[in-house]
């Protein structure tokens, strides 16, 4: 627990002092969610029946830039190898890496929806809770295998075009019960679904932490 | 001249399609609300069961290169994901040929076959990702990783007819179809099994062969001392 505690700590200390960064990816959030918005254009029952949609859109392309980022930045000049003799063990260094990239992609959920609740006049028809472990459970579903698949592609030349290929195909159904949930939220649950597409949300995590755990170890020696 | 087992296996399975197809075809009486564009189910059913049991395998074969390290079961993983991924294809073919004169298009937003076609993109980026690197043992771990995670789209494709609504057929039983039609459906899904099995035995003899060669083959000679100008 002190290893995933002391890389979550490394990689704070290093977007803190790379904030900058954190802005642009933030800034893209925004754009992206700008772009939907004027590509619907001005039909306002449109906007508001896909906004959730928009939401996890969003959420998906600004994964696959900050996923990248965020293991390259340990392989450049080998730094991971001096990681793994400090020594950090393998599920250690997943667990901290992969929570540092959920907590950036909660970062960029809780910046985002303002934005679609005012761009796209939606409003938060059921409890503002549900939508909060929606973005909580959603985001933890796209770090965990992302942060395995990154670090699987950091050395390969291809990697920008190969992380969205095999990332995407995989939190479909993450995806699905992520923009599913938040519509319920975002405009109204009359047949109360919400707690069977959450359990689906959570029953993924499951299967993403627990399998990608296991097998970070192998992709690390690889 | 020398015949492997699997040739064998492939001709007896190819023998079972075609008479399976021949008595789904003209024997088998038309289904009850589809009629004969049900037919079809004689050849996309166990294209479905088959494709799915090879990805199985694939998982398999990943594990098991993961634990061994040994190239067979790495022969294996590309072997059986090639196949799966041709079945896999040749499943929205027909499915979509199939949709045509049943739902009026070719393709529709349903969760089987959404959940289907992204499975096609899962497994396919496996061999993508195995072109990209060229240290066999690298390869054999990334590609291994990348196919045991991919496998998880398979449960989601087979459960997906129960966890969303859906415009597929959900589950049948031999119990809900007639004798006539459960007969010929199974000879096709044997045959298809030893069609598939021969396909990925003599793949995985192949992909063997290569990765052996490629253990084998020689260093590169160390590059020449440079030119040195003598004072």
């Amino acid at each position: 627990m002190k290893t995933v505690l002391d890389v979550l700590w490394k990689d704070a200390l290093i977007e803190w002092r790379a904030r900058a960064r954190t802005v642009a990816l933030l800034s893209f959030a925004y754009t992206v969610l700008l772009l939907f918005a004027f590509a619907i254009g001005p039909d306002a029952a449109a906007l508001r029946q896909h906004a959730g949609a928009y939401l996890w859109l969003g959420m998906l392309l600004c994964s696959t830039l900050l996923l990248d980022r965020t293991m390259r930045i340990e392989f450049e000049a080998d730094a991971i190898q001096r990681l793994l003799l400090t020594p950090v063990s393998a599920p250690g260094l997943f667990f901290g890496k992969a929570l540092s990239n959920t907590l950036q992609l909660w970062l960029v959920g809780l910046f985002s929806v303002p934005l679609v609740i005012v761009v796209c006049d939606a409003s938060l028809v059921e409890h503002v809770g549900t939508l909060l472990l929606t973005i909580a459970l959603g985001g933890a579903g796209l770090a965990a295998p992302g942060t395995l698949y990154s670090a699987m592609l950091a050395r390969l030349s291809g990697r920008q075009l190969l992380l969205p290929l095999m990332l995407f195909p995989l939190v479909v159904p993450v995806i699905v019960a992520a923009v599913k949930t938040t519509s319920l939220v975002m405009l109204g649950d009359p047949m109360e679904q919400t707690d069977s597409w959450m359990l689906l949300l959570l029953c993924f995590n499951l299967v993403y932490w627990s399998l990608c755990g296991v097998l970070f170890g192998r992709v690390v020696e690889a | 001249m020398n015949i492997r087992w699997e040739s064998w296996v492939g001709g007896l399975g190819l023998l079972m399609l075609i008479g399976a197809h021949y008595a789904g075809l003209f024997v088998a009486p038309p289904e009850a609300m589809m009629g004969d564009v049900g037919r079809i189910l004689y050849a996309h059913v166990p294209t479905a069961w088959v494709g799915l049991l090879t990805y199985l395998v694939a998982f398999i074969a990943g594990v098991g290169a993961l634990l061994t390290g040994k190239a067979g079961w790495d022969a294996m993983v590309e072997a059986s994901v090639e196949v799966g991924l041709l079945l896999n294809v040749l499943l929205l073919v027909q499915g979509s040929l199939w949709a045509k004169p049943t739902w009026g298009v070719y393709w529709t937003w349903d969760p089987r076959l959404t959940t289907c076609a992204i499975m096609v993109v899962a497994f396919g980026v496996v061999l993508a990702l195995r072109k990209q690197i060229d240290d066999p043992a690298r390869r054999l771990t990334l590609s291994s990783v990348a196919t045991i995670v991919a496998f998880v789209n398979v449960p989601i494709v087979y459960m997906s007819v129960k966890w969303w609504r859906t415009l597929h057929q959900n589950f049948s039983s031999p119990d809900t179809v007639s004798s006539s039609m459960v007969t010929p459906l199974r000879i096709a899904a044997f045959g298809m099994l030893f069609l598939a099995t021969s396909f990925v035995v003599r793949r995985w003899r192949l992909s063997l062969a290569q990765l052996n060669a490629e253990f084998e083959a020689p260093d590169l000679p160390e590059p020449s001392a440079p030119l040195r100008v003598e004072d």
